[in-house]
């Protein structure tokens, strides 16, 4: 039982908070912009790397990093925001999809001429994990990745319920011509959307180097679960994208214990459990767990 | 021999360009006429590879296979399967709306890519799988075996164009794009949406498979790496829209120009400094990643745009 | 002709590139009450989107307290006073009610915020316990209260509204006319588009008859209501009662 919670249920719930960050932003901008966001996942890769750069360059932890990396990667998101998916606004958004594909593969060929291609880490040396009780053992990253994630969807709760602009993105993402009509500015709401999911996609990138390493596909590789997690939560639901986080992170941990030493599923197929789960949400649940937006 | 060495430069060229001029052409079949996002052309193209190579190669002791059976029945077997597959994939995914469709394709893309990587017994994993075989091997050697596959590669051009041209003007490639159009509409009229998109999804991955097949003749070797998603979906959904979406000629002129600056944009950073040279390839992926935006901005419909009237994509 | 706060001259508008109204002649005076009727597919609704530039434009001219609204984006017009009411869809269905009327003041605040909430609420009482459900569970009227009553927080000069009582109850129907009433007797002015065209008439200080995207018939209420050839074409078997 122990071992469950030591090397599944902590693991995935750390794996199952990375998730959830990045998951919010690309159900904001699928409910607000109303375009699968390809490139999210490289938006990730672009903050942990912009946080590396401050570890090296100020010598400063990473977690002291995160906030260079949100500034960095913000710029970048508004950057094309501006450049690549606003002039393709008023077309069919499936443009503004194709867009994104080519968006996620500059980022990355950008990053891979910048920092290279070898995986790196923010700090070497092995840390030791905190025990409690005698038995329960958790790495203090994931104590700190874990919690952080948790104020973080308490702070994204309270600004979309009590603030003015996250009260009018959550119109926008419910009908965005009748916020037009009741007058709120779309753009404006629009660079409030790539700011907030930039930023968590920052913080998310620097949560996986900080838990394994810093690499190019970093992001790229966790698309397909963000994306499931996204659809779980309901589209235009942050709050919805966190739970689907934790879930689809768990369930992909989860499916590898053994039960009567025979393993659910090969750790090797760990990335099909979300797809698996997407499709059968899609064909059975399509508002998502939390009743969001069918688009 | 300068001229020589161009030709020959040109045959390869050729070759690889009609390979993607399949792929086009059946992306072309999914997106063009059936308006169905089809993000995980890769995961069928190795579909394709894998199952052309165990097929048609000669026994090996690392994973199954070593059938040594002829090419056609190599090719028949990749479409079959990667029949199979898209039906599967279709049946579960077409009635969804794009930008789903887009997610759940890269995931079958990515579920079929951690299959070949694992499953050793039958593709030998990230090892690949070597020695296979190359059509008409035993009559050309050399130089005219070059000539020869680009031969065989640009006829199976030909029956690609000729299969979606005859499904473009058909009856059943009206309801189609009538489908794409105007859905709903579609609907009324008392067609039955989904099975026609299931099919169209299936007769693309086919030949998306071949043209898959066709590169592991051409390479005779092929492991995983050569799926990387990125060179052959992101490639081929570039050469659809630059050449033209909804028009065959356009799939096959868009696969012709965006590989031809694919090859440029090799020779133009092989002139770098020494110390790029190493990163050449990701100057490579910015430049074709920056010349898409352009197109999509500039050029949406393509160089050959679709001629019969478009109301709504 | 006194004081005109809304005026469309010759106005020919549609969708892409063909035109769906043609040479649309209309004046909301200030205080008024305007009413647009005619049979479907007259351009009534269009004629309405074409002033929150919801279209595109051809020719003629939409001029708003003297200056003209051609090519000002939709949400701009908030700022400006005008406020819309679109047929459907036309509450945040996942916002609670007290927040579809807060975003309501985003692009515009009124005066006094507490004073022009409990107007809207004076207005509509139903909407006092329904404040912290959200839109979407609501029935037909009191979703149509809701978008109203979002429209009035930002203190508008003109509302627009799109056949309010489509899909209605008789009862709601009369409640609604006579909210306009009361709506208008505050000050401000009114341009609706209605199917129920004889109540809606009746309260009308002037009618537009639309007929196949150009002006009809154009006169007082009371006029168009007496008036046989609309009667027999326009109000006949279409209108309830």
């Amino acid at each position: 039982m122990m071992d469950f919670i030591n090397y599944y249920f902590i693991p995935g719930l750390t794996l199952g908070s990375i998730y959830a960050l990045g998951a919010v932003g690309i159900s904001m901008i699928f409910g607000i912009l109303r375009f699968a966001h390809f490139a999210h996942g490289d938006l990730m890769t672009v903050g942990a790397y912009a946080a590396l750069t401050a570890v090296w360059t100020l010598g400063i932890p990473a977690l002291a990093a995160i906030p260079i990396g949100i500034v960095f990667t913000c710029a970048v998101a508004l950057f094309t925001d501006r450049f690549f998916y606003k002039p393709l606004r008023d077309l069919p958004t499936i443009y503004t999809v194709i867009a994104s594909f080519g968006v996620a593969l500059i980022l990355r060929s950008l990053i891979q001429l910048v920092w290279g291609t070898e995986s790196q880490v923010y700090e070497t040396g092995f840390q030791k994990p905190i025990i409690l009780f005698d038995v329960l053992r958790i790495a203090t990253r994931h104590i700190q990745i874990i919690a952080a994630t948790f104020v973080i969807a308490i702070l994204l709760h309270l600004f979309l319920t009590y603030t003015r602009t996250g009260k009018s993105m959550r119109a926008v993402a419910d009908d965005p011509a009748l916020a037009s009509i009741a007058g709120l500015d779309p753009e404006k709401i629009v660079r409030w959307t790539w700011i907030i999911g930039a930023s968590l996609a920052a913080i998310a990138g620097i949560f996986v180097g900080l838990d394994t390493d810093v690499h190019t596909n970093l992001g790229w590789n966790m698309l397909l679960p963000m994306f499931a997690a996204a659809l779980l939560g309901g589209i235009g639901r942050p709050l919805g994208a966190i739970a689907g986080g934790l879930i689809i992170g768990m369930a992909e941990e989860i499916c590898t214990f053994p039960v009567f030493g025979e393993e659910l599923i090969s750790p090797s197929y760990k990335s099909a459990v979300a797809f698996v789960m997407m499709v059968g949400l899609l064909l059975f649940r399509p508002q998502g767990l939390f009743k969001g937006r069918v688009l | 021999m300068e001229l020589a060495g161009l030709f020959f430069y040109l045959i390869t060229f050729l070759t690889m360009a009609g390979i993607y001029a399949v792929l086009c052409l059946a992306l072309n079949m999914q997106w063009g006429f059936g308006g169905l996002f089809n993000a995980g052309i890769a995961g069928f193209y190795a579909i394709g590879a894998y199952a052309a190579a165990i097929v048609t190669s000669a026994g090996s002791k690392s994973h199954v296979g070593g059938f040594d059976l002829p090419i056609i029945v190599g090719l028949v077997v990749a479409g079959i399967i990667a029949g199979l597959v898209g039906w599967a994939v279709a049946r579960l995914c077409v009635r969804l709306k794009s930008d789903y469709l887009a997610i759940a394709t890269i995931g079958i893309a990515e579920i079929i890519r951690l299959f070949i990587v694992n499953e050793e017994w039958l593709t030998n994993g990230s090892l690949g799988i070597s020695h296979i075989p190359r059509p008409m091997e035993d009559w050309f050697v050399g130089k005219p075996a070059e000539i020869a596959f680009a031969l065989f590669v640009w006829s199976l051009v030909l029956l690609t164009w000729f299969v979606a041209h005859r499904l473009y003007i058909s009856p059943w490639g009206r309801v189609l794009r009538a489908i794409r159009d105007n859905e709903e509409a579609a609907e009324s009229i008392g067609k039955d949406v989904q099975s026609f998109r299931t099919q169209t999804f299936v007769i693309g991955a086919i030949f998306m498979a071949v043209a898959g097949a066709l590169s592991a003749h051409y390479f005779k070797y092929f492991s995983p790496d050569a799926t990387e998603p990125i060179l052959v979906t992101f490639l081929v959904w570039v050469m659809l829209i630059a050449g033209g979406s909804g028009n065959n000629k356009g799939a096959i002129l868009g696969a012709l120009v965006v590989w031809g600056i694919w090859s440029m944009t090799e020779i133009l950073t092989s002139m770098l400094p020494d110390g790029m040279t190493t990163r050449s390839s990701y100057i490579r992926m910015l430049l074709i990643g920056l010349f898409l935006q352009f197109v999509l901005q500039r050029y949406r419909s393509g160089l050959l745009p679709e001629r019969a009237p478009k109301l709504r994509i | 002709m006194t004081n005109p706060i809304l005026q469309v001259a010759a106005l020919t508008a549609g969708y892409g590139t063909s035109s769906i109204i043609h040479d649309i002649d209309l004046v909301v005076e200030e205080k008024g009450i305007v009413v647009i009727v005619g049979p479907n597919g007259a351009g009534k609704s269009t004629l309405l989107k074409s002033i929150f530039g919801l279209t595109s434009y051809f020719s003629g001219d939409i001029t708003y307290e003297n200056s003209s609204l051609l090519g000002i984006s939709t949400s701009s017009l908030v700022p400006m006073g005008i406020s819309a009411v679109p047929q459907n869809n036309n509450v945040f269905p996942s916002l609670t009610v007290a927040e579809n009327l807060d975003v309501g003041t985003y692009a515009s605040a009124p005066k006094n915020y507490d004073q022009t909430l409990s107007l809207v609420l004076e207005l509509f009482p139903d909407l006092k316990d329904k404040l912290s459900q959200p839109a979407g569970e609501l029935s037909g009227g009191q979703r149509q209260m809701v978008a109203i009553g979002r429209a009035l927080m930002s203190d508008p000069r003109l509302l627009l509204l799109d056949e309010p009582t489509a899909g209605l109850s008789p009862a709601y129907l009369e409640k609604i006319f006579d909210l306009i009433l009361q709506i208008r007797d505050s000050g401000i002015s009114i341009l609706l588009v209605e199917q129920n065209a004889k109540q809606a008439l009746r309260i009308a200080d002037m009618g537009y008859v639309l007929v196949n995207g150009k002006n009809g018939f154009t006169d007082t209420g009371t006029n168009l209501l007496n008036n046989d050839e609309v009667r027999r074409a326009f109000l006949g078997g279409g209108a309830p009662k």
